[in-house]
């Protein structure tokens, strides 16, 4: 137990009278606590007052005040979450102390609240660090042989750039000396690395021996230094040249730990260099066969499946333990591991996924929200197109029974791999529109939006679906109950305005019309009730039509006549609505019912009222063109006029556009327009309030322009006047310019798709994130640094196994080749949207990978 | 690598906190908030490892104590349990029977040994003789050099300088 502080000696009454009190009076952390804890609801004062005091306290010049009170700040701090950053002058003047005890408390609490970020004073410390970690080497500190780990645990949490490259050279010895400190050191230079690739030559030596060392520790802690150098988003392919090194660990190493860091270092490899993969299945498969280790065996298993694909032997022993753990039923967390590696096999070896279906099946059901995750990402991971029907089917079954986060969950998983390629999934459309409709009615459904995106598109792209979506359509309009939700207007209004465009299909125009206007449809945001009432008007028109023709048994004079008669009952009292969207159409509508309110006297006299036959074929050839699907490059293919002159920017409108015009001055208070030029990034010019984007983006924009995706602005029209909220049927007729490109397969309907303009998006993504891997300084520093030690062959101290020289050589050059498909292979790792807070690099020019004539460092010889 | 070590009691209060990456003080309450409401309501049946932005937390229950630990989402979450494990051993090891009053009153303590477990994130020292070996030692040089700064010449050098 930690004895209470000494009580303050009669040194104190030397010092003024105010630190006097304060040393005397001074409560101690013990004291601290124990108030905390005693009278929880008055907390907060006793934290307020508990601080003002350590604020008085921590400015005395008596060493043992300040140190007591530094300790209860870091306890508040620590667990209280308080700025310390007041306090780090203080802890400063502390860390000289020559008392041990004190000086703990110092460096914990600089390790504890020290941050390039938070303080400036930082580099004031870097003397006293340079001091404690050579103070091994004078001989006055004998009495504290463990001083040194201090200082290297406050530069692996805390250090900066600056401070790292002066420190570094006093690592240097740590290192290289056998010392229980030895792996500390290691653990502080890996970060040391990190944060300022410059030290790379003084430092990285002497990690690389530390390899080879006796101790069993140094040699664990610089492999998981390497496991972390080497991690995503850093660069794998330097430490290509340490293979050899970390087999030997691989092979002769008993540490579990150990042996787990040296096989995510192989993991990263292989996919770089395929040789090294058949050097380590053998190690591999023993420990799959042979360890007890779970930890270990699951590591395997990671490495065996993400870099092994082809060595069916080692694949088969991998699948065998999966389905292993998978059937550990009263370990959930074996389950959950089983899961998570079966959906690594995914693409490439479906097979043993569909082996575990019905594991997975039920685990979708297990209580255990982290389980049913995983297992929902593996059934998606083994949908294919045979399969979909079933799957999707189970999986919109399941969402109907669960809470609402996971239903909503599996709808999104559900709606995006079906969607994916134009519906590559989907054979039948039908049974997809259908499921469809079933996803928008689950009680908890919050995805309208995509599943209204999706009805529209399939309707536009898809022409055999049409009668299915018709009749789809019909169903949720009829449903008064879905009215109220207001998740669902989204859809309602997709089904409406598909009920209006294809009316042709629909079996009663008359039950539409009811169902359009019935009353409960006041409940709909306005939007919504705009297409409704543009929906009666193109089934009236198509009923009127077929009237006239008589092509249609359903629509006789009765018909009709109630049509007309309950349009204008129900729509009547909404011309005097003061939404305009929904006053414009119902204006429109009755128009359009007066014009033919006679209609029903025309079967008498049918060569009468020419104006009927006039309005109604008018109106007729005003629905009949088929709209169809618009690419979002659609405007870029429109070729500018020669003689047309386009202003760069058009800020000058904005003298005419006050703060009422909200629609245009939305998001950007600059109007930009980009020219229609293939280089169009690097001419624009950015409007002067502009704040959507900061300096350095708007140069990289500038750099890389070419890569970025189009944005909105570019699509719009030039009169930017018609800007209201889009309703669904507004979409434009289709240029005449662009390229349409049917796909046809054999059972499945065509699906209509247009130039790859709209795939665009994802391969210029990926192109700019390959770029931005090849900027990394730390990766060049230590290419340029182990290149050096490659070039000159002899230094090196590798394994002699007969091919390894061989590989040597191969692997300079293979290396340089290998790199930049090792650099795609990272790409696919970025997508999975890993986000790293730490370390953030600025991209400094391009290092060039190829070197030809490698620098031969002196001290590498 | 490990981002950081927060143990929380079952009422949600924080015991000790560790962080291995740069968060401000804000973000670190942000992260307790959502943690503790995470790991606190999860059953006892269920699995230890939770998905959150990203990252991974695995967790352990020791008597009212969680013990939760935030990894990268490729590190191996068996391995971080037993690194769990360890830690709890060494500070039953030094404490005798650690109990959760045995972390509140010796807070700075147990902030030693994280640091002589856990160094940058990584597990340092797997074998739990040589840390108690080493934190008795720590100990005992504190000890001496209180014992000679209370002695009578310390005293006596100070108040003549």
């Amino acid at each position: 137990m930690a004895s209470p502080p000494p009580l303050p000696s009669s040194t104190s009454v030397l010092s003024s009278a105010s630190s006097l009190a304060d040393s005397l009076f001074q409560r101690s952390l013990d004291d601290l606590i124990k108030s905390l804890r005693s009278d929880p609801s008055s907390e907060p004062s006793i934290i307020a007052r508990s601080l003002s005091e350590i604020r008085r306290e921590i400015r005395s010049s008596d060493p043992l005040t300040k140190s007591i009170a530094l300790q209860k700040l870091t306890y508040l701090s620590s667990l209280h979450f308080h700025s310390m950053s007041f306090a780090a002058f203080h802890t400063l003047e502390l860390l000289p102390s020559p008392s041990p005890q004190t000086k703990r408390l110092a460096y914990l609490a600089a390790s504890l609240s020290f941050h390039p970020s938070t303080t400036e004073l930082l580099p004031l410390a870097t003397h006293q660090l340079h001091k404690d970690l050579t103070s091994l080497s004078t001989s006055s500190s004998s009495s504290f042989p463990f001083l040194p780990s201090l200082p290297l645990h406050l530069l692996s949490l805390a250090s900066s750039a600056d401070l790292s490259s002066h420190l570094a050279p006093d690592l240097v010895p740590l290192l290289s000396r056998s010392s229980p400190l030895q792996p500390k050191a290691v653990a502080a230079t890996y970060r040391v690395l990190s944060l300022c690739p410059s030290t790379v030559p003084v430092l990285f030596k002497p990690l690389v021996d530390c390899l080879s060392s006796d101790n069993p520790l140094t040699v664990s802690a610089a492999v998981g230094a390497f496991c972390e150098l080497s991690a995503p988003p850093n660069d794998p392919a330097p430490y290509l040249p340490l293979a050899p090194e970390i087999y030997r660990v691989l092979v002769n190493s008993r540490s579990n730990w150990t042996l787990i860091k040296a096989l995510k270092i192989f993991s990263r490899l292989v996919p770089l260099e395929p040789r090294l993969g058949t050097r380590i299945v053998e190690p591999l498969s023993k420990f799959l066969r042979e360890s007890q280790a779970k930890s270990l065996v699951l590591e395997c298993i990671k490495t065996v499946v993400s870099c092994l694909p082809t060595h069916t032997e080692a694949m088969r022993l991998a699948i065998d333990k999966i389905k292993e753990l998978l059937s550990s039923d009263d370990d959930p967390n074996l389950r959950y591991l089983g899961l998570q590696t079966l959906g690594m096999l995914a693409p490439g070896h479906l097979w043993a996924l569909e082996e575990s279906r019905e594991v997975v099946a039920q685990s979708l059901t297990d209580p255990d929200r982290s389980i049913c995750h995983e297992a929902l990402r593996v059934m998606m991971a083994m949908t294919l197109q045979e399969n979909s029907i079933e799957s999707c089917t189970l999986l919109v079954r399941q969402a109907a029974k669960s809470d609402p986060e996971f239903a909503n969950e599996i709808l999104d998983s559900v709606l995006t791999s079906c969607s994916k390629d134009f519906y590559e999934l989907v054979v039948d459309f039908d049974w997809y529109v259908s499921l469809l409709g079933e996803m928008a009615r689950i009680v908890h459904c919050t995805k309208g939006d995509e599943i209204s995106r999706q009805l529209v598109d399939i309707g536009l792209r898809v022409r055999d679906a049409r009668p299915e979506l018709v009749r789809v359509a019909r169903e949720l309009l009829i449903d008064p109950s879905l009215l109220g939700n207001h998740f669902l207007y989204n859809v309602l209004s997709a089904a409406a305005w598909i009920s209006g465009e294809y009316v042709e299909f629909s079996k009663d125009p008359m039950e539409l019309v009811e169902a359009l206007l019935q009353p409960r449809t006041s409940l709909l945001p306005t939007s919504a009730r705009a297409v409704y009432i543009q929906s009666v008007l193109k089934v009236l028109t198509f009923s009127c039509n077929s009237h006239i023709d008589e092509s249609s048994s359903l629509v006789n004079d009765t018909v009709i006549a109630r049509m007309l008669s309950l349009i204008e009952m129900t729509v009547g009292p909404l011309a005097e609505s003061e939404e305009a969207e929904v006053e414009d159409r119902v204006r429109n509508l009755l128009g359009v019912v007066r014009l033919v309110a006679n209609i029903k006297d025309l079967s008498v006299d049918k060569d009468k009222d020419g104006m009927i036959y006039e309005v109604v074929r008018v109106m007729d050839a005003l629905f009949s063109d088929e709209m169809g699907p618009v690419s979002a490059n659609a405007q870029k293919k429109v070729s500018v006029p020669e003689d047309l002159d386009l202003k760069d920017n058009l800020a000058d409108l904005s003298e005419f556009i006050s703060d009422n015009d909200a629609a245009m001055s939305r998001s950007n208070p600059s109007i930009l327009f980009y020219p229609q030029s293939c280089n169009a990034s690097e001419e624009v010019e950015v409007g002067p309030t502009s704040v959507a984007e900061s300096t350095s983006l708007k140069e990289h924009r500038k750099r890389h322009g070419l890569y970025y995706l189009s944005t909105d602005k570019e699509t719009t029209e030039p009169e930017l006047t018609e800007d209201y909220p889009r309703v669904n049927e507004t979409l434009p007729p289709s240029n005449g310019d662009t390229t349409r490109r049917v796909k046809v397969t054999k059972l499945r309907p065509t699906v209509v798709k247009l130039d790859e303009g709209e795939d665009l998006a994802t391969s210029s993504s990926l192109s700019t994130k390959v770029e931005a891997m090849k900027d990394d300084p730390l990766s060049g520093a230590i290419k340029d640094v182990l290149l050096g030690k490659n070039g000159n062959g002899a230094s090196s101290s590798f394994d002699a196994s007969s091919s390894s020289q061989g590989k040597g050589k191969d692997k300079v050059k293979g290396k340089e080749i290998k790199s930049k498909k090792g650099e795609e292979g990272e790409s696919k790792d970025r997508h999975k949207g890993r986000r790293k807070h730490k370390h953030r690099k600025e991209p400094a020019p391009p290092v060039s990978v190829a070197q030809e004539t490698p620098v031969i460092q002196d001290f590498l010889l | 690598m490990i981002h950081f070590v927060i143990l929380i009691n079952r009422q949600g209060k924080v015991r000790l906190t560790k962080w291995y990456s740069t968060y401000s003080q804000k973000e670190r309450s942000k992260v307790l908030k959502e943690l503790s409401g995470m790991v606190l309501s999860r059953g006892p049946k269920l699995c230890n490892f939770i998905d959150w932005k990203g990252y991974k937390i695995v967790y352990r229950r020791y008597a009212s104590l969680y013990f939760c630990m935030c990894i990268d989402k490729e590190d191996n979450e068996l391995e971080v349990l037993e690194i769990i494990h360890h830690f709890v051993e060494i500070l039953d090891r030094y404490f005798g029977s650690v109990c959760e009053l045995d972390l509140i009153f010796n807070f700075h303590k147990a902030y030693y040994i994280l640091d002589e477990v856990l160094i940058a994130g990584e597990l340092q020292e797997p074998s739990k003789k040589t840390i108690a070996r080493l934190i008795a030692a720590q100990d005992s040089l504190v000890e001496t050099a209180k014992e000679q700064a209370g002695s009578i010449s310390n005293i006596i050098s100070q108040a003549t300088k």
